[in-house]
């Protein structure tokens, strides 16, 4: 009797038959408006380069309504990867004292300090 | 009447199945079954063609992984009771060629096992006469978590990678070779990183993390993957930064 193995290929809605998964691309789309927000200031500083009209336009644009709605959509986008990814830190990045392994809850707090802390370092240099 | 489960399992009997097909079968309710139980019990008294793997019945041998309802799991390790009101559907190991009904093909796996080396590589044979190889509590702590892997492919089914790309090394490989590089006794990380920190390896994963959510023996095979990320691109810039090192 000859072998004839069987492979069911994965299925391109795959991710769509479990939470985890879901969840997953989520965390991966997330990417993409990372992406569109390093773009965005890509443009800034091209246009700053302009001259002032040039970047007093990008000023105004981004206080427009569609500018506003897109930056909250880019933020709550990199909250949501950050606020993940500071969840999945411990694993990556255990870390032991004196032989004695720290907390996992440590470790994510460790990062969301490190977070206020650049945060404010940034809203400081930026004046406000 | 007493009471009764139906499960619906996957058949592929390559003589005279061109695809596998789903076949129903009821069976006796008991409340301290597992769905190994539910098997053996097809086996013995309704269709003693079914095909399926199984050895301890304990979770140690890693044998009887299975999707059940969606979900790699041993099949010694589900009970029926937690699928009480449903039908249960027994499914074999996503990711993997079906050899016949519930019985996958491993030869990839054990291939990928392999490469990684996992096993002990002394820098120097020692001789018996020197002794054992001491090591203390905390040197053991240190990689213990990831001997407890039995081989039973549940992460591999997790894993839409392992879907996406047969090449990838895969979790539970890749959480053995960390074991090894972890060891105090071994000398084998270089050895290992040919295959490890390959784009087939630990590149290829892109931290799902499902393979440890599914893990019955919390062996948290995506921590040993990005822990080795964390090492492999360490080592990659002392290779290139570092006075005198060469590559």
């Amino acid at each position: 009797m000859s072998r004839r193995p069987y492979l069911r290929k994965i299925k391109r809605s795959w991710w769509l038959g479990h939470r985890r998964y879901a969840v997953y691309m989520v965390r991966e789309l997330t990417s993409l408006f990372a992406g569109l927000y390093c773009a965005l200031l890509v443009v800034g500083l091209w246009r700053l380069v302009q001259g002032r009209v040039a970047w007093e336009g990008f000023l105004a644009a981004l206080s427009s309504p569609l500018g506003v709605a897109f930056q909250l959509v880019c933020l709550a986008f990199a909250s949501y990867h950050s606020v993940t990814w500071f969840a999945l830190t411990p694993k990556a990045m255990p870390l032991a004292v004196r032989g004695e392994p720290v907390p996992p809850k440590m470790i994510v707090g460790l990062h969301y300090g490190a977070w206020v802390v650049v945060s404010l370092i940034v809203l400081i240099a930026a004046g406000v | 009447m007493s009471e009764e489960v139906t499960l619906e399992i996957l058949r592929y009997r390559p003589e005279v199945d061109r695809e596998p097909r789903f076949q129903t079968y009821t069976i006796p309710y008991q409340e301290d079954w597992v769905v190994l139980d539910g098997l053996n019990h097809i086996k013995d008294y309704v269709d003693p063609t079914l095909s399926y793997r199984w050895s301890c019945h304990m979770a140690i041998c890693g044998s009887c992984g299975v999707m059940i309802n969606g979900e790699p799991k041993l099949a010694c390790h589900a009970f029926l009771r937690d699928y009480r009101h449903d039908v249960i559907r027994i499914e074999p190991l996503d990711h993997f060629p079906i050899e016949r009904d519930l019985v996958t093909v491993m030869d990839g796996f054990m291939e990928k096992l392999s490469s990684v080396k996992p096993y002990l590589i002394a820098k120097q044979a020692k001789d018996l006469s020197d002794g054992e190889n001491l090591q203390t509590p905390l040197q053991l702590m240190a990689f213990k978590q990831y001997t407890l892997c039995i081989n039973c492919l549940l992460c591999y089914a997790a894993c839409p990678q392992c879907g996406l790309n047969e090449d990838f090394v895969g979790p539970a490989a890749l959480a053995l070779a960390h074991r090894y590089n972890l060891d105090s006794r071994d000398s084998g990380a270089e050895e290992r990183a040919d295959v490890v920190a390959s784009n087939e390896g630990i590149w290829e994963c892109t931290f799902v993390g499902a393979c440890s959510e599914v893990c019955p023996k919390h062996v948290d095979p995506a921590a040993a993957i990005q822990q080795t990320k964390i090492s492999a691109s360490l080592d990659w810039f002392k290779a290139r930064l570092l006075p005198g090192a060469h590559r």
